[in-house]
């Protein structure tokens, strides 16, 4: 019966997704509608073989299969968004890489989406997916609910990514930062993301452990949250149901303090709560040691989240934004500063009586460094968001310091923590292929960020100081286009930096498949008890 | 300590977990976003805000699809420095019905909230055709694709109608004429007087110079309205905003 109706589904959606695209108004839009058509009747076809085979018997035991898929499409996700990455850097430093023969798609307007969607989405998001599901199954001694369900949160929200990267690429984009797929984008990653959220929520329920782990806090309060900015920051009217172009429900000033309070909240809960779930569980398994205070990680849940939200405003500091809610933002981004390094002191912490540990593993290095560009940029962060520094610094290059140091700090190298971790574990071998290639990887990364967030806070303050400069008179000492030339070194040095994360990159996806084809497996043991 | 001990019950329940971090994170967005729609000075009260005519709301969709918002910001803050180079400080009425906004975040290039009139038409196809040729430090990249891609205006009464629904106060009769006023006000030589009955300031003139209406015309139309709408002559600050 159930076979059946999906069978109808995919055949609707197939022959809708056909209408659409002959009627499509736009290039993106049609597009997309080939691709969904494909999808969809590929998946028909497939379904036809199969339906009426006898049912495989229900497996039992951990479901392993998705979290290596998620694991693969992680490495290959940030390996594309960091290629983008660095190709868009050396964009600003050479202006001529906007290359004439492709002017109408790869334009550094049309790229930069598809870098921060790549890096944040593509990248951060399948590896929170990956992570959560390999979580929540062993620290509730379950298997994941809802059978199939979980790969369809899998391949639905690389479909998502496709959809959404091509898109921009095509220019459709409805223009808030971090948040630009159009409207039907929008629509199908709230269904796949209702879809994680029950199936996670589902597992936790099944758990054989009386308490839910703190790590799962933490993704939950993640896809929850994630949930209600996405479409609240999403509310729009398509113009046609045959068009990618939708407006807005929201203008002005009440657009932008929604958008920021997305915006910052997408670095509030997907790339902090829900990597702060990642933390919380490898790093103690990393370490072989508990988590440091169990008070501290009550204190720092409750207290992040609650503050968080507040935090938006200070994107819209000295903006048609009015005076209350700025200073609003800017007062909790303060507070916040509290429970972060509360965050950052608990995982942190963990390592006590295992310190010697930084001397052997690289891995443990690897965990520890990123917790330290935790620390540091959730310092930067709320020194940035007191109004008289703000006011130097926003427009600059120094918030893009700021982010990065974050993202290719705290979310890239917990990440690869984590994938170093998994590796051996999800394909059965008994360590990684080899441990001086992680070495070479975390000093690769290291300096790469260095260098990158250095010659941010170089340009950043430098551009920001000569943009205000008065002489005697009281008159602009610099036209705009004056700063960029004395800019030109830095950008290039960030550049740089960004060759060094990208070659790490790749070095850790070498050794990660050479772990995979030529690692020793583990003799077989009986099944993990839950951990 | 007695309140942590309570933790156990969120803790052994899924469900509770769940509501009470929603109701957590509600607070935060709910204090300081919906006073936005009823407090009374937020949006200050001017004279001259009028929604986009046809061509510039065009110009502003090709501004949105090429990502121009993601290197120069539509905000002028009211410092010194900001208010000598770009203009008076930008108001929130002036974005009153831009959806979305586009105040930007980065200033890779200038701001645009008052480029306006500050440079000729002519400069600005140089421009988009060739950066470097007009400002030799610039690392914009070029645009003269735009002048190739001619546009009918089919489809933008359907737009301008979406904008009505989500609350621009666009009239039927603007809707009824929209493909019209679109075509219009890139051709000096037509009959344009009703455009500009409805569209009090808009600029009429063949922008790149060229037969048919272009994505460079509808940009530059775009850029060249940007800021020039209000009338400051007749702002007052309000002290309590």
């Amino acid at each position: 019966m159930w076979d059946y109706l999906k069978l109808i589904v995919l055949a609707l959606v197939t022959v809708l997704a056909a209408i659409a695209a002959n009627y499509a108004r736009d290039f993106a839009y049609q597009v997309h509608a080939i691709l969904v058509m494909l999808v969809a009747g590929g998946l028909f076809l497939w379904s036809v073989r199969k339906t009426g085979d006898p049912k495989p018997p229900t497996p039992t035991g951990y479901m392993d299969g998705v979290i290596r898929a998620g694991a693969i499409a992680t490495v290959f996700w940030g390996v594309v968004g960091f290629l983008v990455g660095t190709f868009i850097a050396f964009q600003l430093a050479f202006p001529v890489l906007n290359f004439d023969w492709a002017q109408g798609y790869a334009n550094f307007g049309r790229l930069r989406p598809l870098h921060t969607s790549a890096v944040i989405f593509a990248f951060g998001g399948n590896a929170l997916i990956c992570t959560s599901f390999y979580v929540v199954q062993r620290t509730s001694a379950a298997r994941l609910w809802g059978g199939n369900l979980a790969w369809f949160v899998f391949w639905g929200y690389n479909l998502f990514i496709v959809l959404a990267a091509t898109g921009y690429l095509l220019g459709a984009t409805q223009s808030k930062e971090y948040a630009e797929p159009e409207w039907y984008v929008d629509i199908w990653l709230t269904i796949v993301w209702v879809a994680y959220l029950v199936v996670y929520l589902g597992t936790i329920m099944n758990r054989k452990e009386k308490h839910i782990y703190v790590a799962n806090w933490f993704y939950l309060g993640f896809i929850v949250t994630v949930a209600m900015l996405h479409i609240v920051n999403n509310l729009s009217l398509p113009v046609s149901i045959f068009g990618s172009r939708s407006v807005q429900l929201f203008a002005g000033v009440q657009d932008a303090m929604t958008q920021w309070w997305y915006g910052h909240n997408a670095v509030g809960f997907f790339l902090t709560a829900g990597f702060l779930g990642m933390m919380y569980y490898f790093v103690p398994k990393q370490a072989e040691r508990p988590v440091y205070s169990y008070k501290l990680s009550i204190i720092h849940f409750w207290a992040l989240i609650f503050l968080y939200i507040w935090a938006g405003p200070h994107h819209l500091h000295y903006t048609a934004l009015p005076e209350w809610a700025s200073t609003l933002g800017m007062v909790f981004s303060v507070i916040l500063w509290m429970p972060s390094w509360g965050g950052m002191i608990n995982g942190l912490m963990t390592l006590q009586g295992a310190w010697d540990k930084l001397r052997t593993d690289p891995i443990i290095r690897m965990m520890v460094v990123s917790i330290g560009f935790y620390g540091m940029s959730t310092f930067e962060g709320p020194m940035m968001s007191i109004k008289a520094v703000n006011s130097l610094s926003h427009y600059t290059d120094w918030t893009i310091g700021h982010v990065h140091s974050g993202a290719l700090g705290w979310n890239g190298m917990i990440t690869f923590g984590a994938l170093y971790y998994l590796f051996p574990k999800l394909w059965n071998k008994t360590g990684l292929y080899s441990l001086k290639l992680v070495n070479w990887h975390f000093w690769l990364a290291t300096i790469g960020i260095v260098l990158y967030a250095a010659s941010m806070w170089v340009t950043g303050i430098m551009e920001g100081l000569m943009w205000r400069e008065v002489d005697a008179q009281g008159f602009l000492v610099n036209a705009f286009a004056d700063t960029l030339g004395p800019k030109f070194p830095m950008l290039v040095v960030r550049g740089l930096g960004g060759v060094l994360f990208l070659v790490g990159s790749l070095i850790m996806a070498y050794n990660l498949w050479m772990t995979v084809a030529k690692g020793e497996p583990k003799p077989a043991a009986a099944m993990a008890p839950a951990e | 300590m007695g309140i942590l001990d309570k933790h156990k019950f969120l803790e052994k329940n899924a469900t509770a977990l769940l509501v009470g971090s929603l109701l957590v994170v509600s607070v935060g967005g709910i204090v300081e976003i919906a006073p936005l729609f009823y407090l009374e000075n937020t949006i200050e009260d001017v004279e001259g805000m009028r929604p986009y005519s046809p061509l510039e709301l065009a110009g502003r969709e090709v501004y949105i699809r090429e990502g121009c918002y993601v290197c120069h910001s539509q905000m002028i803050r009211p410092m010194r420095d900001e208010v000598e180079r770009y203009g008076h400080y930008s108001l929130a009425a002036e974005s009153m019905y831009d959806h979305p906004f586009q105040w930007g975040s980065k200033r890779t290039g200038p701001d645009l909230a008052r480029v306006g009139g500050r440079y000729s038409d002519e400069w600005h196809v140089d421009h988009l055709r060739d950066p470097q040729s007009v400002v030799p430090e610039s690392i914009m990249p070029k645009y003269g694709f735009l002048e190739d891609k001619l546009l009918d205006g089919k489809y933008i009464g359907d737009l301008l109608k979406t904008h009505k629904m989500v609350g621009v106060p666009y009239t039927e009769e603007m809707l009824e004429n929209a493909q019209a006023d679109f075509m219009a006000q890139a051709d000096p030589d037509s009959d344009y007087d009703d455009m500009l009955e409805r569209y009090p300031g808009a600029q009429v003139r063949n922008f790149d110079g060229k037969p048919g209406v272009s994505e460079t015309d509808a940009l530059i139309a775009y850029l060249q309205m940007l800021g020039t709408l209000v009338d400051f002559s007749t702002f007052t600050p309000d002290p309590t905003r």
